[in-house]
């Protein structure tokens, strides 16, 4: 039986840890993610897992250590946020390149500077082309359900790609909701064992792991990591199927609301869609016709999906919560509007810049850039196509 | 949101505010509410203004911004009158809450003209007779619950203990000092 609960974000992830009780846990603390390894000692501590957990001295050294255990053979996972993601760039890059299924719990925060510990998704944007599947929650149950998938999608043999959990960070990761948990014994049942195909720790067939890759060879590696890529978008569809049916929850690669009729549409990740919702209803009561895609899955980057949800509207508003300094627009924005062109799409389309270093996101500002869409479409003038949203000028 | 209560408290980094939101959301929780309950986090220190939240509604709360236009405001230091402009987008319709030894008058000038109801409470007397030193959120927690109605009295209190159980387990010496902080500021707030 499921149980209804209220959990914080870092709670809800922590809960599906020890549900998954991993093999390895290396972790450094950091705001505002540190609450996940600092549960989950607790349940080490009590006995309820029998985890192998490391306090390590770094960043650098959390994910070199779980990139050892995952290539030894072990499931591993490591935490973190904003700075300790980029200390590990080199590590991303790693565990990507020598397919190892390491899983992360990344709480978002802005990356410096000035420094601040609140929500932007500048950390993990940085490490978008590092080869680690993203996935995105907007709020503590979705935070709760990607984790619990996590290593299924890591893990399966079309795959063997490390994957980002990642959640607001104090948004969601410091608030309580009200959260649907499944059962020990469902959880377990759905993650199951893992069973490497090939492991260092294993004396029948000797391997070596990320070894000098010559000329000759680097470029095939790297053409099966993206083929690795490719595939894992079946396979998150997949697991996200079989996840339902234990928790009659579904997910896709994006959650489409309000969007078969919309004429004027957002596309934002993370906890601002739930606002979004809000001002969505809102305006729906007025007669408006607006609707939201909210990206799930950011990697691999489901194009043809996005533009076909997108085929009929009018106009679009692409939120980046990171810019990308390109002076053009952010990572999310260029991803959409190059997806749209491909697929010779005539709708408007403009980039908003928001929601950076915790700036807080309401209703209105939402219904504000509904507004400003049908304007666009009205006027037939997109103006500048790359903005920001609720900036002091 | 239709039938959404919305609260903000302002206190100090020190004085459990924080806590005492996650408490209300909890025991909200337990009546059969949607809740949220969260900070607002700037550099933490002790003896900073800070800022927590709670929605409790009868439907999924989805939104996540902060609070800009609250029914209720709950002030846990008083010194915050003078600093931060606690009523705020408060609503007429509904109340402020004030730890303090002093009579309403005295505190009036300080709430800018707000018309709504103003109840005040001496959570350092409370707390310091329960628990023998001063901790302001629980008397503060059982405050709000009194002015706002949320949940039978004693319901609240049922699910405090058990809450308490959990929170105290390592020491549950203080438990029994939070329970009549609680009783004994259901009464004092007026």
């Amino acid at each position: 039986m499921a149980k209804r609960d209220r959990l914080s974000g870092n709670e809800a992830v922590s809960y599906a840890l020890r549900q998954i009780n991993p093999d390895v846990f290396p972790a450094f603390p950091i705001t505002p993610s540190t609450e996940i390894p600092q549960y989950f000692a607790s349940f080490v501590a009590n006995g309820q897992v029998d985890t192998e957990f490391i306090p390590v001295e770094s960043e650098h050294s959390s994910m070199s250590a779980a990139i050892g255990a995952s290539a030894a053979g072990a499931r591993s996972l490591t935490a973190t946020s904003s700075c300790g993601l980029a200390l590990m760039w080199e590590e991303l890059y790693v565990a990507a390149s020598n397919r190892l299924p390491v899983a992360l719990a990344l709480v978002n925060r802005a990356l410096s500077g000035p420094i601040n510990i609140n929500c932007d998704h500048s950390d993990s944007m940085g490490a978008r082309d590092s080869g680690w599947i993203q996935i995105y929650a907007e709020n503590n149950q979705e935070a709760y359900d990607n984790m619990v998938q996590a290593f299924r999608i890591a893990e399966h043999q079309d795959v063997r790609l490390p994957i980002m959990i990642c959640q607001d960070g104090f948004i969601t990761s410091h608030a309580v909701e009200n959260i649907e948990l499944l059962d020990d014994g469902d959880v377990k049942n759905f993650v199951g064992e893992y069973e490497p195909e090939n492991y260092l720790l294993n004396p029948e067939c000797p391997t070596a792991v990320g070894p000098y890759s010559v000329t000759d060879f680097y470029m095939e590696a790297k053409r099966a990591q993206a083929e690795a890529m490719k595939n894992s978008k079946q396979v998150i569809l997949d697991v996200a199927k079989e996840f339902a049916q234990i928790s009659g929850r579904e997910y896709g690669l994006f959650e489409e609301y309000r969007l078969e009729d919309a004429d004027y549409a957002v596309v934002m990740i993370g906890s601002a869609a739930g606002t979004t919702k809000d001002a969505i209803d809102q305006m729906r009561e007025q007669g408006k016709k607006v609707g939201l895609l909210k990206l799930r899955v950011f990697r691999p980057f489901p194009a043809e999906e996005i533009a076909e949800a997108l085929k009929n509207v009018k106009a679009v508003a692409v939120m980046d919560r990171a810019d990308s300094f390109s002076d053009h627009g952010g990572p999310l924005g260029a991803e959409v509007m190059a997806a749209l062109f491909r697929n010779r799409s005539q709708a408007y389309a403009i980039n908003y810049v928001y929601g950076l270093g915790g700036r807080d996101v309401r209703v209105e500002d939402m219904e504000q850039v509904f507004e400003t869409l049908e304007q666009i479409a009205a006027t037939g003038e997109t103006g500048d196509t790359y903005r920001y949203m609720g900036v002091r000028e | 949101m239709k039938n959404c209560v919305e609260i903000r408290w302002h206190g100090r980094g020190g004085q459990g505010a924080k806590t005492a939101a996650l408490l209300l959301a909890d025991v909200a929780f337990q009546t059969g509410k949607y809740v949220q309950g969260f900070p607002e986090y700037g550099p933490e220190r002790m003896g900073a203004p800070i800022t927590a939240y709670n929605r409790i509604s009868d439907e999924v709360v989805r939104v996540h911004s902060n609070i800009y236009d609250p029914e209720y405001v709950v002030v846990v230091d008083e010194t915050l009158l003078e600093t931060v402009d606690v009523t705020k987008g408060l609503k007429e319709e509904g109340a402020i809450v004030i730890n303090t030894a002093k009579p309403k008058e005295e505190i009036l000038p300080h709430l800018k003209g707000y018309k709504g109801k103003v109840y005040t409470i001496d959570a350092r007397k409370v707390s310091v007779a329960c628990l023998g030193k001063y901790f302001p959120n629980s008397p503060m927690l059982a405050a709000i619950v009194k002015v706002t109605g949320l949940m039978d009295e004693e319901l609240f209190l049922n699910e405090m203990r058990a809450s308490f159980q959990h929170k105290f387990a390592s020491k549950p010496e203080v438990i029994e000092g939070n329970m009549r902080a609680l009783s004994m500021a259901l009464e004092e707030v007026q």
